[in-house]
């Protein structure tokens, strides 16, 4: 084998055609893990969202909350069902939820209105939620119109700061705490009372039902018995499959396009690849003639040459990973598609993405330089020689 | 039975419609353990039957054999292997690799073999001895004289202990003193370590190191076999 020594050295005897070639690698590689980044971190937050151990009752035929309307006695029905968890207080652990969307002006240009989840919750909701904890403040209290935010609104709306006041459905209601939900869309929410949210709204109906399961195993038997009830005509999802299907079209979308564009991209980094591995062959037509009289085999030649391009890539596939780590926990916002609703998320930059881009590299590298390898395996000695 | 024989070979090139006749039946036996000055004027052909021997060109027609091994009728697979523990070939232009150490491209044919890393040390080390180099190991080329490039390139042609050594114009590019060093080297090659050696060249100083002295002329043989007045 020739050793690696060799290409290692030829491609820092010219620092120039390598780095831009790199550079070129890099970029990519960075828009790349961007874009997957983009779309890593909106499923997280989706699926983050639900948890198995719950399940969400919707009005049958609803693909969203939005287009769902429960009344007060599904809920009951709901409530005494058996596989009903119960909480330490005794009571079933049952969160009927009213689900409007409020126009809000964004901080930051406050002609730009976003559609915001307003979610009314019975006392409930803050123990079937349990990945809701409260990071400042104290939740609303009961019979008064206040209301406490996630934690992905503070920045982003004004007026949404603990004792302000928010302004919607024709009412003042003020800020007592803030939440966290892990990460989960329901950060991008704004939870109040049902008893205040509902006649300000859509009167006495509920939009979803959310109950724990006693024995999570057991989902598939509890969704039999609620859809068959003929009491009631009621779709039941488990929470976590909810959510995760409300992420794949946009994830997917997003997954697309970060293949298409980098795909784009990518044809000019191999072709750069390309150009740089011809120059370089070209200049050191001699050195593979005296290789090849040495008796390494054609071959191995080829090998060595893809090992240089290759390289090259890896080292663009390092710097489009540099480019792209500062973007890991930007804060960005899309809206939901299936409940046209805001929901911000983060990009997530992991080492199995980080894997991907420096692997996506090394194929460019590869890829771009088979052709001159061929070509140098290719030489004729005497030719080469001459 | 002689090392080196060319039996009955043609050697044609083309070029554009025109073709240029380099060999016509050419015959040439050469003996192990010889060493052979080939001469003659620009285009006579001497770089191309020292490619036919090294199996880096074909014969249009006709054989040639090296130790008893078809070379002309070698795969090119066959042939690299071949070539790498039986020919040690040293060009006019020294043509050691710019990014590897006197040491590394000394080392480079022994990378073919299955030697140990410390046998191939321990063979690095005599062949750069042999040329007198040992302390230029670890130098690159451009920090080393054209004469140290061409004995480096004639340790490399010699670490694999090769079956002959084929030399095009191998003191082309150097001064007197230097060309003196690497003929003397070259003599001593043939006479101490009994080394098979054919050398092109177009200086006739140069050619009387040489035992034997062969003129091409326009691709005939004029052979003037006779015994070079330095080795008698
Ligand atoms: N690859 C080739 N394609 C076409 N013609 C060639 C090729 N190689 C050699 N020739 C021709 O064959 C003839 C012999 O060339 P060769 O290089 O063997 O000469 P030479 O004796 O080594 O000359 P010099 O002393 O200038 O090195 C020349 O006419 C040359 O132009
Ligand atoms: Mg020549």
């Amino acid at each position: 084998m020739i050793p690696i020594a060799y290409n290692v050295r030829s491609v820092v005897q010219r620092p120039v055609s390598t780095a831009l070639t790199a550079l070129g690698v890099g970029l990519v590689v960075a828009v790349f893990i961007g874009m997957l980044a983009l779309a890593n971190g909106f499923s997280a937050a989706l699926a983050k969202t639900g948890s198995s151990r719950n399940v969400l009752v919707l009005r049958k035929g609803a693909d969203s909350e939005l287009s769902s309307g429960l009344g007060r006695d599904v809920s009951s029905i709901v409530a005494a069902d058996p596989h009903v968890a119960t909480g330490a207080d005794g009571r079933p652990l049952v969160s009927p939820e009213v689900y409007v969307l409020i126009p809000l002006a964004k901080s930051f240009d406050t002609t730009q209105i976003a559609n915001v989840v307003a979610r009314g919750i019975s006392d409930q909701a803050w123990q079937v939620r349990n990945n809701v904890t409260v990071t400042a403040g104290q939740k609303p209290t009961s019979g008064r119109p206040e209301v406490c935010v996630g934690s992905r609104l503070t920045k982003r709306f004004p007026h949404t700061g603990i004792g302000q006041t928010l302004h919607f459905a024709g009412r003042d209601w003020s800020v007592t705490c803030h939440f966290t939900a892990a990460g989960s869309a329901f950060e991008s929410e704004i939870w109040g009372e049902n008893e205040q949210f509902m006649p300000v709204f859509r009167g006495e109906v509920f939009q979803s039902i959310t109950f724990r399961l006693k024995d999570p195993g057991s989902f598939a038997e509890a969704q039999r018995a609620l859809q068959a009830d003929k009491r009631m005509t009621v779709d039941a999802h488990r929470e976590s499959e909810f959510y995760a299907q409300q992420s794949q079209l946009l994830g997917r979308i997003l997954s697309f396009l970060a293949v298409m564009i980098t795909g784009i991209m990518a044809v000019g980094a191999v072709f750069g690849a390309i150009n740089t591995m011809y120059a370089a062959i070209a200049s050191r037509a001699p050195e593979i003639g005296v290789l090849l009289t040495l008796g390494f085999r054609p071959w191995t030649v080829l090998v060595s040459f893809l090992a240089e391009s290759a390289f090259i890539a890896a080292i663009g596939g390092l710097l489009g990973c540099l480019f792209s780590l500062p973007l890991n926990g930007i804060v960005t916002s899309t809206t939901n598609w299936s409940s046209f609703s805001e929901i911000a998320f983060s990009f997530r930059v992991t080492p199995a993405l980080l894997l991907v881009g420096l692997v996506f590299a090394v194929v460019m590298g590869i890829v771009g330089g088979f052709f001159p390898a061929l070509r140098a395996a290719r030489l004729q000695v005497v030719q080469a020689l001459r | 039975m002689a090392l080196v024989e060319i039996r009955d070979v043609d050697k044609s090139f083309q070029r554009d419609t025109q073709r240029i006749d380099v060999f016509t039946g050419l015959t040439l036996d050469i003996d192990a353990g010889s060493f052979t000055a080939l001469m003659g004027p620009s285009g006579s052909g001497k770089s191309t039957l020292l490619n036919l021997i090294a199996g880096l060109d074909k014969p249009t027609r006709g054989t040639v054999r090296v130790g008893g091994a078809e070379v002309s009728a070698m795969s090119p697979g066959q042939l690299a292997a071949w070539r790498s523990s039986n020919i040690g070939f040293v060009f006019q232009s020294f043509n050691l690799l710019p990014v590897l150490t006197a040491y590394q491209n000394v080392e480079l044919p022994l990378l073919l073999t299955r030697l140990s890393g410390r046998e191939r040390n321990e063979r690095v080390k005599i062949a750069l001895d042999v040329v007198g180099l040992a302390d230029r190991a670890d130098h690159y080329p451009r920090q080393l004289s054209g004469g140290q490039e061409q004995r480096t390139a004639i340790a490399r042609a010699i670490v694999a202990d090769p079956t002959v050594m084929l030399l095009d114009e191998p003191t082309g590019q150097l001064d007197a003193k230097s060309s003196q060093e690497v003929l003397t080297l070259l003599q001593r090659l043939n006479n101490e370590f009994n080394k098979t050696i054919i050398i092109v060249t177009h200086d006739a100083h140069a050619a009387e190191r040489a035992k034997t002295i062969l003129h091409l002329e326009k691709g005939d043989l004029i052979e003037k076999p006779r015994v070079a007045a330095a080795a008698r």
